[in-house]
């Protein structure tokens, strides 16, 4: 009997460090365990190792200067300080706040959080590849706006925002644009300058990196109020004495993301397409969620009908393979995934959605794979539902 | 997160199907995430003598939809109507919190079905006196 293989698809959830970035972390554990603010060559051997990380994250995304640059302990709290830090620093610029309706939770609660301090919130609507209604987005931006915070591409479908579209419309409104591009940095290129971004999150693990480190960077001359009080580290922004080895992984992992994205990039795209392919064409009533071809590299997210998502998770993890749903089942609260409510699926659409997260190590062999599974998976659940047409169960 | 009972349970589930002239018919929705259940149950003697169920849910639906139908074939209708979504939860050996309501669906098909068929019986009754 051979062995089960194991194909791990769910990226988006949490992805391997590249050996190439343990490598780089473990000197900064055992030999440079100095603080970088310590005036002593231990302390100085690691502010450098911090500055040459910060150069290489600003270098990924083209910030303008390295300084522009906030260590942080991931995406989430990126985002809240971004949107939190903005919003109660510059009451004076306006209490408004616009978002989308396809937003992370990290964004979604703590927009809802301000709402309880006397600051207003719009979510905007998408349309159904998820891409937010411009005439919205200058219908609902006012005077009053302080902060649009939208998402560069959602991870669960994968599209892509308009970027320098939506950066022009909130700048002829004064108003400052915050991107979450947790999913797509390292990705896809981004171009802070010419993309026109005034804050931007970008996490480390989606670069392959570690987990619990992540950046904000703040353009200049943008006051944030900062969430942590104390020592002063990080321009007085983000107290707290730095991870160190952590940057210095998301440091090695924004120079190989840099590096490789290219033809990583058209490598993932030619996989996902193969994927998608093989999990539409071979079976009835299923769909594509999202854009086909302005979507993110590694993002695959179809949905079938008369099924449901936990249960199609379920068997394929049982030959092995992780992928993810974004169906009521699978969640804590029960709630199916408000990202795909948001591009309009029903209740029982959003239940029978599935994604894969394709990665680095993921193969042709791979996606062959899965795509093998997949018919047999859906008949049998099929068989099972008391939704599905007579006719499918011949 | 599952036992290895409620694994088995879904990846072979008994009595599945539809049962096509059953003297009774449950369907109940869960309304906290939108799932539905059907059982089908063919009565003698006062005995489940055959039932079957479909179900459009969760892994833990599945499993605990088949464990009922299993439970529950050959008893009285009064022994059935007596399963509860516990006794469901128990022979599988537990269930996560979260998922607890399924096995709700699941006890609720089942009574609704010989419910129904006790209403239709009282009714056929009423017809012949
Ligand atoms: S049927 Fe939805 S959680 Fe079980």
């Amino acid at each position: 009997m051979s062995t089960l293989k194991r194909v791990y698809m769910d990226h988006a959830a949490g992805k391997p460090v590249d050996s190439r970035v343990a490598e780089a972390m473990l000197p900064y554990m055992k030999t440079f365990y100095g603080n970088p603010s310590s005036l002593h060559q231990f302390g100085q051997e690691a502010r450098k190792a911090l500055e040459d990380a910060r150069t290489k994250i600003a270098e990924l995304v083209n910030a303008e200067r390295k300084e522009s640059i906030i260590f942080t302990s991931g995406a989430t709290e990126s985002n809240n300080m971004a949107i939190k830090g903005v919003a109660n620093r510059n009451k004076d610029r306006g209490t408004r706040i616009i978002t989308s309706s396809i937003e992370h939770m990290s964004v979604v609660n703590t927009c809802k959080f301000l709402t309880t301090k006397g600051f207003e919130a719009v979510f905007l609507p998408v349309d159904n590849y998820g891409f937010v209604k411009l005439e919205s987005l200058e219908k609902e931006l006012t005077d009053k706006t302080v902060l649009v915070s939208i998402v560069y591409a959602n991870g669960e479908i994968g599209t892509i925002q308009p970027m320098k579209e939506i950066s022009k419309i909130v700048h002829s409104k004064n108003a400052y644009l915050h991107v979450d591009a947790t999913a797509a940095c390292g990705q896809v290129p981004i171009d802070i300058k010419e993309e026109g971004i005034d804050l931007l999150t970008i996490s480390s693990n989606g670069t392959y990196g570690p987990k619990g480190i992540g950046a904000l960077y703040i353009k200049e001359g943008i006051r944030v109020e900062p969430l942590l009080h104390g020592g002063g580290q990080e321009r007085g922004l983000r107290s707290g004495t730095e991870n160190l080895p952590s940057i210095v992984g998301f440091g090695k992992a924004a120079e190989i993301a840099k590096n490789e994205m290219q033809p990583e990039g058209e490598r993932l795209i030619r996989l996902r397409d193969r994927l998608i392919d093989g999990l539409l064409k071979p079976i009835p009533y299923s769909f594509l969620n999202g854009h086909p071809t302005r979507r993110l590299p590694d993002n695959v997210s179809v949905r079938y009908s008369f099924i449901e998502g936990e249960s199609m998770l379920l068997s394929l993890d049982m030959m092995g393979v992780a992928a993810s749903s974004g169906s009521a089942c699978t969640a804590k609260t029960l709630e199916p995934s408000h990202v795909l409510l948001a591009i309009g699926l029903k209740h029982e659409e959003a239940h029978g959605s599935l994604m894969f997260t394709l990665g680095r190590q993921n193969t042709e062999e791979e996606v062959d794979y899965v795509v093998s599974l997949m018919p047999s998976i859906v008949k049998r659940l099929r068989a099972i539902s008391p939704l599905t047409p007579k006719e499918l169960n011949k | 997160m599952y036992t290895e009972k409620v694994m088995e349970h879904f990846k072979n589930p008994r009595n599945m199907g539809e049962i096509p002239d059953a003297d009774g018919v449950g369907t109940v929705g869960n309304p906290v995430c939108g799932d539905l259940m059907t059982i089908y149950i063919k009565v003698k003697d006062n005995r489940l003598e055959d039932i079957k169920f479909k179900t459009f849910g969760c892994g833990s639906a599945i499993a605990t939809s088949s464990m009922i139908t299993e439970l529950a074939k050959g008893k009285t209708l009064e022994e059935a109507m007596k399963i509860t979504r516990a006794n469901v939860a128990d022979e599988l050996g537990g269930l996560p919190p979260v998922k607890m309501h399924c096995s709700n669906l699941a006890a609720d098909a089942l009574h609704a079905a010989i419910e129904y068929y006790n209403k239709k019986r009282k009714a056929a009754d009423e017809v012949k006196k």
